[in-house]
């Protein structure tokens, strides 16, 4: 595969990604805010995001494993990862924590096991996707070329 | 100032803007100083609240503007906003990925300048320089005397690089003024405080504030007016514009800790039976509150201020009561001041109330307090020092009683700085503000912005107290009802050993004065973070909104407000 291909597969992949809602425009305000003074900025970003993730999601699963639930506690928790996972745009993430918190105000233990599944689910998929992403990105760069800038009529 | 860590820059504004960035999301740290770097501005980032107060009450004049999460680990970020507010006076914006029209009114209600919903765009932050120039103008213009308007002349013709006029550094105009000040500084006024200058407002040292009060203490506090504190304080450069202003910050000041602490004590659940017989005169709390409410016929013109009482029913529901009751108290007070006819009988119950913690207080029998509301907050206060005062106390501590001048209450704030240990002791046991007692870098500065930088320092020393302080502070109003004997003295510093020095407002203050001022139109900005309440609207209930704004989350309050009557 030649740059040129690398980038138009580059360019449709992400495409994909914020026409099938994993990514919003806050993802494209990231790739904007990047510059020649901070090349990997959005790449920092995200291993940031996917970092502060794993605890959260680690402190979120203690917290629905006690015998008696806080869900004043629970609910901090998604509240913080749906502040997190709108910081990179990471929607669907967003989504899922919007519909937890409301069953945390239920208290419902049930749903939100099953939400917490989904939260994490959402979150494994769009790190795979954001991991292919910047795969993708290295290998264009590393074969010479540039990265395209995605057009997107948001 | 300009010596501060980061020298303003001297560029056109709003290039080289100071921004503070407070979130605990380590990604969103990232973005955002990535996008306010973007916009020419110099930002500082910080993980904590508590980090942030340190950073900003080090660098006094550090910083332009505050962005914070509200959601923080170690402190409610409407905490850290009013405390900010009140001891920096510096614009804060709140940011938070909820939207809720609840929370935004709590933030504004707190005194955010802004509220911004993650995720944040970049033309949202560009535009936050706004804040910051208002603020300027605004205090520019509310500092009456000739400095604000001098102030304002100097800084438009003073800019190194105004393109077209309006783009010049504000630390010129600090820069100007303090070189102006400094051929005016007489023996008791002191801007050498840089961020003082920068404000052109009146700098309330402590033997400033020890002046005031001492002066509203000998007046009465029932009978004090700017004009007879002016001249009994025999202070040749300031204005009775300036002490009005004072007076009035005064007044809410220990009103909203006295909310703060009946908020406090009905949150904490503490049973008004733990409360010693202090109230002299009777049944404070609650039964007060009735009476008072009966005899509140300027309670109707307070519905505003009743309806933000309302909205936070998640507090206690005794705090709304309270709030009420003190609100309508408060009126009715002032009302009644005004009118001078305060039933005895009816401002007794109140009075006690002061009375009885603080013990040298003399029962005058006329105390405008707000809150005679939980007598179990000042239990609380009194048992349990370490208790963290987060219930909002914001209470009402109108204390006319004029024995208040020698309660704690004067007790010199400056302890606040050796209180790191909860130890309120410094507040009561000591009648009067003795400047030799201010060990903390709190430099009782009353009420101004720059004053409370100072504030913030020795408030910096309670650190988590910071909640409890702010009731301290009042405390010592509130606290009368505490129970125990010397009640008002420790309460205050106990809880947190902030030593506020709420001492400053012994009960004298009446609410009627400052009921009264404002009716002559003194409305002075008061920086509580009640400027975004839109409080001018309420001349006479004006009083009663901004404490009812307090109310509100008081937990938050408590250091804010001390920090302002630190003397």
């Amino acid at each position: 595969m030649d740059v040129g291909q690398m980038q138009r597969q580059l360019v449709e992949y992400t495409k994909s990604l914020f026409i099938e809602g994993y990514l919003d425009s806050q993802f494209l305000q990231l790739q904007q805010l990047q510059d020649e003074s901070n090349p990997s900025f959005v790449a920092e970003v995200v291993s940031l995001f996917f970092e502060d993730s794993e605890r959260i999601l680690k402190d979120l699963t203690f917290a629905l494993e006690q015998k008696i639930i806080d869900f004043k506690k629970v609910d901090a928790h998604v509240h913080q990862f749906k502040g997190s996972s709108s910081s990179i745009g990471a929607q669907r993430v967003k989504n899922a924590c919007i519909a937890f918190r409301g069953y945390c105000e239920e208290q419902n233990v049930n749903s939100c096991t099953r939400c917490l599944q989904q939260v994490k689910q959402e979150y494994f998929i769009v790190k795979n996707k954001l991991e292919t992403l910047f795969r993708l990105e290295h290998q264009i760069i590393g074969a010479g070329g540039s990265i395209p800038m995605v057009e997107l009529s948001f | 100032m300009d010596s501060g860590f980061s020298s303003p820059r001297r560029d056109a504004f709003p290039a080289g803007l100071r921004v503070l960035v407070v979130d605990d999301d380590p990604t969103w740290i990232r973005i955002l100083e990535k996008m306010l770097k973007k916009c020419s501005y110099e930002v500082t980032t910080c993980g904590l609240a508590r980090e942030a107060l340190n950073l900003l009450r080090e660098r006094k004049d550090g910083y332009d503007i505050v962005i914070s999460d509200v959601n923080m680990p170690d402190m409610d970020g409407f905490k850290l906003l009013e405390h900010v507010g009140l001891e920096m006076d510096l614009p804060v914006i709140m940011m938070s990925v909820d939207g809720e029209t609840s929370r935004v009114m709590k933030g504004v209600q707190h005194g955010a300048c802004d509220y911004l919903l993650k995720p944040i765009r970049m033309k949202e932050l560009r535009n936050i320089w706004q804040h910051v120039f208002r603020k300027r103008i605004h205090e520019a213009r509310e500092f009456e005397g000739h400095e604000g308007f001098e102030g304002i002349h100097l800084m438009r013709n003073g800019s190194d690089q105004s393109e077209d006029g309006m783009l010049f550094s504000l630390e010129d105009m600090p820069s100007m003024k303090k070189r102006k000040d400094l051929d005016n500084n007489h023996d008791d006024k002191e801007f050498g405080d840089p961020s003082s200058t920068k404000k052109a407002r009146v700098v309330w040292s402590v033997d400033l504030h020890q002046k005031f009060v001492k002066a509203v203490n000998q007046i009465g506090f029932d009978k004090v007016g700017p004009k007879r504190i002016l001249d009994l304080m025999n202070v040749p450069w300031l204005t009775r514009e300036n002490v009005a202003s004072h007076l009035q910050k005064y007044r809410l000041y220990l009103s909203r800790l006295l909310k703060e602490n009946d908020q406090r004590s009905s949150s904490s659940g503490t049973k008004p039976s733990d409360l010693p017989p202090r109230d002299t005169a009777g049944d404070f709390g609650f039964q007060n509150l009735t009476n008072k409410q009966q005899n509140d016929v300027a309670v109707d013109s307070f519905n505003y201020s009743d309806v933000p009482l309302q909205s936070h029913s998640s507090e206690t529901k005794i705090r709304n009561g309270d709030l009420k009751a003190i609100v309508s108290d408060s009126i009715a007070e002032k009302r009644r001041a005004l009118s001078g006819s305060i039933p005895g009988t009816k401002v007794s119950p109140q009075i006690s109330l002061n009375h009885s913690s603080f013990g040298p207080l003399k029962p005058e029998g006329r105390h405008a307090v707000f809150d005679c509301t939980i007598p179990s907050t000042q239990f609380t206060w009194s048992e349990t020092p370490e208790m963290p005062l987060k219930k909002e106390h914001k209470s009402f501590l109108q204390l006319e009683d004029s024995s208040f001048s020698h309660s704690p209450l004067h007790v010199t704030q400056r302890k606040i700085q050796g209180l790191k240990s909860h130890s309120v002791a410094s507040v009561c046991s000591n009648p009067t503000i003795t400047e030799s007692e201010v060990a903390a870098s709190v430099e009782t500065k009353p009420m101004y912005a720059d004053y409370k930088r100072e504030y913030a320092s020795s408030v910096s020393s309670i650190g988590s107290v910071v909640d409890t302080i702010p009731t301290q502070s009042k405390s010592l109003m509130e606290n009368a009802q505490l129970s125990e004997p010397s009640s008002a003295k420790n309460l205050a510093m106990k809880t947190q050993g902030f030593n506020y020095d709420l001492e400053f407002y012994p009960e004298n203050l009446l609410d009627e004065d400052l009921h009264f001022y404002w009716l002559q139109g003194e409305y002075y900005n008061m920086n509580w973070g009640f400027e975004n309440i839109g409080m001018p609207e309420y001349y006479d209930p004006g009083l009663v909104a901004e404490l009812s704004s307090h109310l509100h989350d008081s937990a938050d309050c408590t250091l804010v407000d001390q920090g302002l009557f630190i003397a």
